[in-house]
């Protein structure tokens, strides 16, 4: 899995952006957006996901099922 | 920054009397448009020690004297925030530091420095620019010290400011230092870790959200440790907080001698502006803000102890402009882009020291002036006039034409400004267009003359009727001077028996500034 960003309640403040270990947030369009494909769930780096931590407007930083779980490269997560 | 207002309207007292007589003189309302805001502290140097006054004199938002010559800008080049306020609600600009429901226009840090360089090649009077938001400057220290550093190298002469929640700052203090930041806003709402979990539900620290007591313990310990190392540096702090009744009114007493003993040199106390519709955590739950009153009984118990600062107008975080003049709508980040700027520093200083010959100017006319009023004439008498005034320490507004009008109190130490009174339609929350005299008259109601480079017949007879002189015949004189004059004559005319001095009632006040006791 990865998280997504729901843009409807995204505020465009950019504080998910600088905190993402992977640099998988990017602006498009005047939201943001995660790259599901560098999106670790911040597995390895952080104990808690860090745009679900930082984000000011809860549930906008939520997982997405439609991908299956991260594994990290060579062990259990 | 400073800078915006935005509080909700406080309504004092009912002036029912006077309302009675102005309805005799209905039909002719004055109209009132725009209405920029500006904030700034009536000390003068007799209050503030000289080597901060040196500093401070030309910035707009520390001297209410400043504000009629120079102007202050935002730039809103930091949008990601570190900590939530129970007051904020981020879709809009912190209600902190901007007008509620106000969305600054994000820039990045090349598009805010054309900006700050295509105001000040067009305002001279630009002196000084301030990041504020609409987040936290030092949770986005890249842009933030990057648009420092472009300005720095093209217009030098520009004075840098920034405010802060703190949670970062002793992280940036060598920063700040090195690009010459001379003034550091610290919003302080407690010290005391019960009364912060009250106010903010969380901050971001470490790699981690941290809740309750626990994040309040770390933002104040923080903010006194950022406030300590920049003191110690010799860089200004002045401290904003707002003040909300119920959670810590009580306690900003306490904040008050916190800052205070760590060289803080300006505290300006806020009203929390709370209403339903700006969707915050106060606004949904019904947290009201303070009255005109609590708010003044307040910074009066805090004044034995600091300067206050009591007339900060609350700018919204990319406002532009002279006292009472909103030009932002002529530097959109479109019209700045095709802008084709040349920075001209050469003619900004002739036109400073210019404006510093008129400051001169102004001080000498009023000493002058002062050299007239006999002491024993004034017999401990003392009255309030409000001032139509566009800046430059001058009576050129028409009165029609006012947003604020300035309030000044002359006895026998002269003429010393207490306030201002805004007037603007954005204030006045639902009143009508032929309201609108009656809401001047309700403002100044406390005055006992309103001097104005011009008005109708109508408002005169209006004016006259509530029992305020309107005052013409020192139409784009120096303010001060003439109201010295003004004041000489007046206590002739109540030794002479011609008028009888009348005690002026209470005023309405829209945001909370002075009210004169
Ligand atoms: S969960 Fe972690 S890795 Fe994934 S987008 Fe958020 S911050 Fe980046
Ligand atoms: S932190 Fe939340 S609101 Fe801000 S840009 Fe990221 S997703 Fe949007």
């Amino acid at each position: 899995m990865a998280y997504k960003i729901v843009a409807s309640q995204c505020t465009s403040c950019s504080a998910c952006e600088a905190e993402c270990p992977n640099v998988a947030i990017s602006e498009k369009n005047g939201t943001f957006v995660i790259n599901p494909k560098k999106c670790t769930e911040c597995i390895g780096h952080f104990d808690i996901p860090q745009c679900v931590a930082v984000c000011p407007v809860d549930n906008t930083c939520v997982i997405d099922t439609s991908f299956p779980r991260y594994q990290p490269p060579g062990g259990a997560a | 920054m400073d800078d915006s207002s935005t509080f909700d309207v406080v309504t004092a007292e009912p002036l029912d009397d006077i309302m009675q007589k102005i309805a005799e003189h209905k039909g002719c309302g004055t109209s009132s448009s725009g209405g920029k805001a500006s904030c700034g502290s009536s000390d003068g140097p007799d209050d503030m020690a000289p080597e901060i006054w040196e500093k401070v004199k030309n910035h707009p938002c520390y001297s209410e004297e400043a504000h009629h010559h120079y102007a202050r800008m935002h730039v809103a080049v930091a949008p990601a925030c570190n900590i939530q306020c129970n007051y904020c609600n981020r879709k809009y600009d912190c209600a902190n530091e901007s007008r509620p429901g106000v969305v600054s226009e994000k820039l990045s840090p090349e598009q805010a420095a054309k900006k700050v360089l295509a105001v000040a090649s067009t305002i001279p009077q630009m002196t000084v620019l301030g990041i504020a938001g609409p987040g936290d400057p030092l949770a986005n220290p890249a842009k933030t010290f990057k648009t420092f550093e472009l300005i720095s190298k093209t217009a030098p002469d520009i004075k840098l400011c920034l405010s802060t929640n703190g949670l970062a700052l002793p992280d940036h203090v060598e920063t700040i230092a090195r690009y010459n930041v001379d003034h550091v806003t610290i919003t302080v709402n407690m010290t005391d870790p019960e009364v912060g979990a009250e106010i903010y539900p969380w901050i971001f620290w470490n790699h981690k959200r941290v809740t309750g007591k626990e994040a309040a313990k770390i933002l104040t310990d923080r903010q006194m440790q950022g406030l300590e190392m920049l003191t110690e540096r010799g860089i200004l702090c002045k401290i904003n907080s707002v003040m909300i009744p119920g959670i810590n009114d009580q306690h900003l007493v306490e904040v008050n001698k916190a800052v205070k003993s760590r060289g803080a040199f300006l505290h300006n106390i806020m009203p929390l502006i709370s209403a339903p519709e700006h969707g915050t955590v106060f606004g949904l739950s019904g947290q009201r803000g303070p009255s005109a009153q609590e708010l003044k009984a307040l910074q009066d118990s805090c004044e034995g102890e600091m300067n206050m600062m009591r007339h900060c107008r609350q700018c919204r975080a990319d406002a532009v402009g002279l006292l009472g003049e909103d030009r932002s709508a002529e530097f959109t980040t479109d019209k700045i882009m095709e802008m084709d700027v040349a920075y001209d520093l050469e003619s900004r200083q002739a036109y400073q020291s210019a404006v510093e010959q008129e400051r001169l100017a102004k001080v000498a006319a009023k000493e002058a002036e002062m050299e007239t009023l006999s002491r024993e004439d004034v017999d401990g008498l003392n009255i309030l006039v409000a001032v139509a005034t566009k800046g430059n320490g001058r009576i050129n507004e028409h009165f029609g034409h006012a947003s604020e009008f300035q309030v000044y109190e002359l006895s026998s130490s002269g003429a010393k400004f207490v306030g201002h009174r805004r007037v603007d339609l954005y204030c006045q929350g639902g009143y009508g267009e032929e309201d609108s005299l009656e809401t001047v008259i309700r403002a100044i109601n406390d005055c006992t003359a309103v001097f104005v480079a011009k008005i109708g017949h109508c408002p005169k007879d209006s004016l006259l009727a509530a029992g305020i002189e309107p005052i013409d015949e020192y139409a784009f004189e120096f303010i001060e001077q003439s109201a010295i004059a003004y004041f000489r004559n007046y206590l002739a005319r109540v030794k002479s028996g011609e008028i009888a001095h009348v005690a002026r009632g209470d005023a309405d006040i829209r945001q909370g500034a002075f009210i004169s006791a």
